[in-house]
């Protein structure tokens, strides 16, 4: 069948998003609507006097202007933070109110203080520009460092120190131990540099309000369409769920920074009851810069304690995460459970121990981005593998392979807790050497060298805790927010099939890969197959799209989905074939009776459930739909190796990657083009937090210094080289479909190996973390190169 | 972005006659920077004239010893005109440098060199190769044109109609581009005229200048080794995120013997 499991097949959803006739947020215009702009903090740290708002509502075209006083009189309240951690010592992280609207205060260069709701978007521009804030600077806490130094200017009171936890995590005392009796230590000064997730579609959202229903409706860039509207309804909005329609439509990318709940929302929501008229709000990209969460911003000082036959013993971190000036709905879980557990990597460590503080202060607030906490672990973990190997003068690949999981070791408990599904990690390494010729790369060295240039390789291996559930451990770690997935697969008269899914594709090509699944189990072509997503008043619940979870949950959720309708269909193809149930096989799209020449056809069978004509009446309910929820079992643990190869001009410093391969084992895959894809995007952005993308502040105003792609450097395509993408082939025993999960892989695996490359190219100049942290621009290089600051 | 008029001008003498009667009119040709400049706020022209659809000012033409490029050709006609190619390709390889795709599709040579941008590639070029720049009253040479950053020798009415560049024996262009914006950090324009040797560097200071300890160097042996102990003092550089100062001046050496040589790096 050319449209199952394991097909390259090209994606469906791709003519409408290549021919204009994709439908994102923007596009949609509700009869009568208004348009909102955001009146935002001049400073990144202010106090509130007064707003006065007299020239800008009666200027031309305006209909309302909203200060936080008025959001709060109309019932409007914060959005709360889901990941509440624990200290130490069993103190939970005090609750930081964040409102829709700044009150009293500023606490980030951009934060919305006021909106103004008019009949243009030229308008309501217009107008927030007469708004007149009478303020008070105050001084700014503009990292983490500067947050957490003494006489830090004291952000929320409710915050000491700017403290808002200190997390630990794993033996403290058997880690101490295994240190002083190792033969050697190797220790690490590493940034994990702040990012801005820039996805191609900036937010935005359009809300309607209908008084005759008392309904809502509001269409949001936005990758888990139940979860916020469950966050919207039990937390911000007074609003119930059933009255709530959230609707995400075409999504143009995500990455993690559509998952939280966003200002705009509400002030769209509450305008549009407030006006009688759809409000809608289109984020432009310099808006987008200081309003969407940003990503990573950790500084760890990591260490590993191994002996000399090079074995790893214990790994310990100390780790301080950047919250920003608000705790979002997952910050606090990225820079802790998210790398904390995963600082093993995919070695036989026997103890890991790591405290994490996490800050706040005064820039935008950070959350999950592609990888989250992984990344930052899996650089941790394979910088100091690289330089444990050097410190005992062995080879790279070599110290690995002694540390690797064994693969007939699985299900593997690692240190941290978690039983790794299952992995062959030397299958990945070796997969990823050959495709870049590891064994030659001496001799194309000594070439580079004979051009005055430098030359270096550099591997990762990573894996990563993935398809997130179960929501037991999590919800027990302190989450509050179940972790499966549902899928409901109608089967329709005619035989042709709807899936109405929770998971949101945003990029991911779900309406093609979805589609494979049901293909495969019913033998069908993927055109007679829609999946249907983003919609709460179309789909029977979810939670959405984030951390590499759809296939392995949704795609569960939709197998298991698939296998009852066929089993339904059994019980009525049984009834016309007049035998038993048990007697009959499905095979190829036809139920057929076992050592006989019966027949039916999948789609009889489905005109029969809802046209009785020949029914099994009494015996099962008319109709063909079944609805799956999926909790899983246990994470998945996508694993794989990146090998990276660099040539460095040492007159410049100009990195130019010419070489870089990936094998990969994403457990079972339903369409390898769409993988390779998913790998592809991961690399561009690991590729580009390891040499481009940084986002800056000024350290005394916390004003942006990146707030533009003139300044933030984005990866474009002549900036990557071309890939080789390989994959194992592999299953994973923790769902019934088998995949693990591969949207985040990419980013997870690609800093670390290119600075791996990097270090390794500027060996010979004795270039350490020292001298250079990511990303390794052409100035920093040099700079390095030369020891200039 | 306020709200603008936007104004068809049906001649040069028309651009002039508009800009002379409301001085808050801003000329328009591709606007790749006046357009950002104005999505942003910063800018708020009462009026847009439009100098593209302005017939027969974006022509190419090629004479024996020199090139003549209409105000309103774009980048992309720049680095893809045929004939240029083969008489002075070192202006072809900058033109097809500058921004993106779409920037050269949009840009123009005029629009480039009025805005004179410290960073901006064009600049170089006309300096190094002694470029005369016309406009609707008179000629003027690259030398007094370029006065400093984003300020020109023209008059607030005046408008630029093409730009004249001497056909040199060899030239040639080598960048070093910003990242993110792909502007020059270090852009250094390299031109011989029978001994004579200009070069001008873009990028790295106020205002693009001349390197002239590299000039006299290369006048008297025109090798990159004529420049191994020239060093460019750090002083009076830009210093932004991008590249310190001390980086830039680095760069002007280095990419003043790339250009000498013809063999930069493969890719900067």
């Amino acid at each position: 069948m050319m449209h199952g499991i394991g097909q390259p097949v090209r994606r469906k959803e791709d003519k409408r998003f290549i021919t204009g006739q994709g439908q994102y947020t923007a596009d949609i215009n509700l009869p009568g609507q208004l348009h909102l702009a955001v009146f935002r903090a001049p400073v990144a740290h202010g106090k509130i006097n007064h707003i006065e708002l007299t020239q800008a509502s009666t200027a031309p075209g305006v209909v309302a202007v909203m200060t936080s006083e008025d959001l709060i009189k109309g019932g409007v309240k914060d959005m709360p933070c889901k990941m509440k951690m624990f200290s130490g010592d069993g103190t939970q992280m005090p609750e930081i109110e964040h409102l829709v609207l700044a009150k009293d205060k500023m606490v980030y260069f951009g934060e919305p203080v006021a909106a103004v709701i008019a009949t243009s978007k030229l308008l309501a521009k217009d107008a927030a520009e007469l708004i007149e804030l009478d303020y008070e600077e105050l001084p700014a806490a503009t990292s983490a460092s500067a947050a957490l130094a003494p006489g830090a200017p004291q952000i929320w009171p409710q915050v000491e120190k700017n403290l808002a936890c200190d997390w630990v995590f794993g033996d403290k005392d058997k880690t101490e131990q295994l240190f002083a009796a190792a033969d050697n230590i190797v220790q690490l000064d590493t940034i994990q540099n702040r990012l801005v997730p820039s996805s191609m579609e900036p937010r935005a959202s359009l809300a309607s309000y209908d008084e005759g229903k008392d309904e809502y409706t509001v269409y949001v860039s936005n990758q888990n369409p139940h979860l916020s509207r469950y966050l919207s309804c039990r937390h911000t909005m007074d609003i119930p769920e059933h009255k709530l329609r959230f609707v995400a439509p075409d999504v143009g990318g995500g990455f993690g920074s559509k998952t939280p709940q966003y200002s705009e929302e509400y002030l769209c929501l509450f305008g549009a009851k407030l006006t009688g008229k759809p409000v809608k709000w289109v984020g432009e990209r310099s808006e987008a810069f200081v309003s969407d969460a940003h990503a990573r911003d950790h500084v760890s000082c990591v260490e590993m304690a191994f002996n000399n036959d090079g074995k790893i013993l214990a790994i310990r971190s100390r780790h301080v995460a950047d919250l920003g000036a608000y705790a979002m709905v997952f910050g606090p879980l990225v820079p802790t459970i998210l790398y904390a557990t995963m600082l093993s990597g995919v070695y036989t460590v026997e103890s890991v121990y790591a405290e994490v503080k996490l800050a706040i202060s005064n820039t935008v607030p950070t959350d999950a981005y592609r990888g989250a906490g992984r990344p930052e672990a899996a650089y941790a973990v394979e910088r100091l593998v690289d330089l444990a190997a050097e410190k005992i003068n062995m080879p790279p690949t070599e110290f690995r392979q002694r540390n690797f999981i064994p693969k007939d070791k699985f299900p593997y408990e690692v240190c941290t807790g978690y039983f790794y599904d299952s992995g062959d990690y030397d299958q990945c390494m070796t997969l990823a050497l050959n495709a870049i010729d590891y064994a030659g790369f001496d001799a194309r060295r000594e070439q580079s060298s004979a051009r005055g240039m430098l030359r270096g390789i550099g591997i990762s291996v990573y894996t990563e805790v993935a398809g997130v559930g179960p929501s037991a451990p999590l919800m027990e770690g302190g989450l509050e927010i179940g972790m499966y997935e549902v899928t409901c697969v109608r089967v329709n008269p005619d035989g042709t099939v709807t899936v109405l899914t929770g998971a949101h594709s945003h990029g991911q090509g779900h309406e093609t890969s979805f589609a494979q699944i049901v293909a495969e189990e019913l033998a069908m072509g993927i055109d007679d197959i829609e999946i249907v997503h983003g919609d709460t008043a179309r789909i029977p619940y979810g939670v959405g799209t984030f951390a590499s979870r759809s296939m392995s949950l949704a795609g569960s959720a939709l197998s298991i989905g698939v296998g009852k309708v066929v089993a339904k269909g059994k019980i009525i193809a049984a009834h016309v074939l007049d035998a038993d149930a048990e007697d009959i096989d499905f095979i190829d799209g036809f139920y057929k009776v076992r050592d006989s020449d019966q027949i039916l056809a999948f789609k009889e069978v489905a005109h029969l459930a809802y046209v009785p004509s020949s029914f099994p009446h009494g015996e099962i309910e008319l109709g063909l739909e079944e609805t799956t929820y999926y909790d899983p079992p246990n994470f998945t643990f996508p694993a794989g190796c990146h090998c990276c190869e660099v040539e460095i001009d040492p007159h410049t410093g100009k990195v130019k990657i010419e070489k870089y391969t990936v094998g990969d084992d994403f457990g079972r895959i339903i369409n390898p083009m769409i993988v390779e894809g998913q790998v592809h995007g991961g690399l561009a952005q690991g590729i580009g937090q390891a040499l481009m993308e940084h986002a800056l502040y000024d350290p005394d105003t916390g004003q942006p210094i990146t707030g533009s792609f003139l300044d933030y450097c984005m990866p474009r395509a002549d900036d990557l080289p071309m890939f080789t993408v390989e994959s194992i082939d592999s299953t994973t025993p923790s769902n019934p479909l088998g995949a693990k999960g591969c949207g985040e892989a990419g980013a997870i695996g690609a800093p670390v190996a290119v600075m791996n490359a990097v270090f390794n190219a500027l060996k010979p100049l004795g270039v350490t973390e020292e001298h250079l942290t990511m990303p390794a621009t052409a100035a920093k290089v040099w700079a390095a190169i030369n020891k200039v600051n | 972005m306020y709200s603008v008029s936007f104004a068809t001008a049906e001649s040069v003498d028309d651009a002039v006659s508009r800009l002379k009667n409301d001085p808050d009119a801003k000329l328009i040709s591709g606007g790749m920077t006046l357009l950002p400049t104005m999505k942003f706020r910063l800018a708020n022209p009462s009026e847009l004239v439009d100098l593209l659809p302005i017939m027969g000012l974006s022509g190419i033409s090629i004479e024996s010893d020199k090139v003549s490029i209409g105000a309103t050709a774009r980048h992309t006609d720049v680095a893809n005109h045929s004939a240029l190619i083969t008489s002075l390709p070192a202006l072809a390889k900058l033109a097809g440098g500058i921004g993106d795709a779409q920037v050269r599709n949009r840009g123009t040579i005029g629009g480039s060199v009025a805005n004179n941008d410290p960073a901006a590639d064009y600049p170089a070029a006309l300096l190094a190769l002694g470029a005369t720049v016309r406009t609707d009253r008179r000629e003027i040479s690259a030398e007094s044109f370029f006065v400093d950053m984003f300020e020109t020798a023209l008059a607030d009415d005046e408008v630029i109609t093409a730009v004249d560049f001497p056909i040199p024996d060899y030239a040639n262009y080598v960048k070093f581009p910003n990242p993110a914006s792909r502007y020059a950090i270090v852009g250094v324009f390299v031109a011989k005229f029978g001994e004579n040797v200009r070069v001008a560097i873009t990028g790295a200071a106020p205002c693009v200048c001349r390197f002239s300890d590299a000039e006299k160097a290369l006048t008297q042996h025109f090798h990159a080794d004529a420049l191994n102990d020239l060093s460019y003092p750090a002083d009076d550089l830009n210093e932004d995120l991008h590249a310190s100062a001390v980086y830039r001046a680095h760069l002007i050496p280095v990419l003043a013997k790339r250009a000498v040589t013809g063999d930069g790096p493969p890719k900067l």
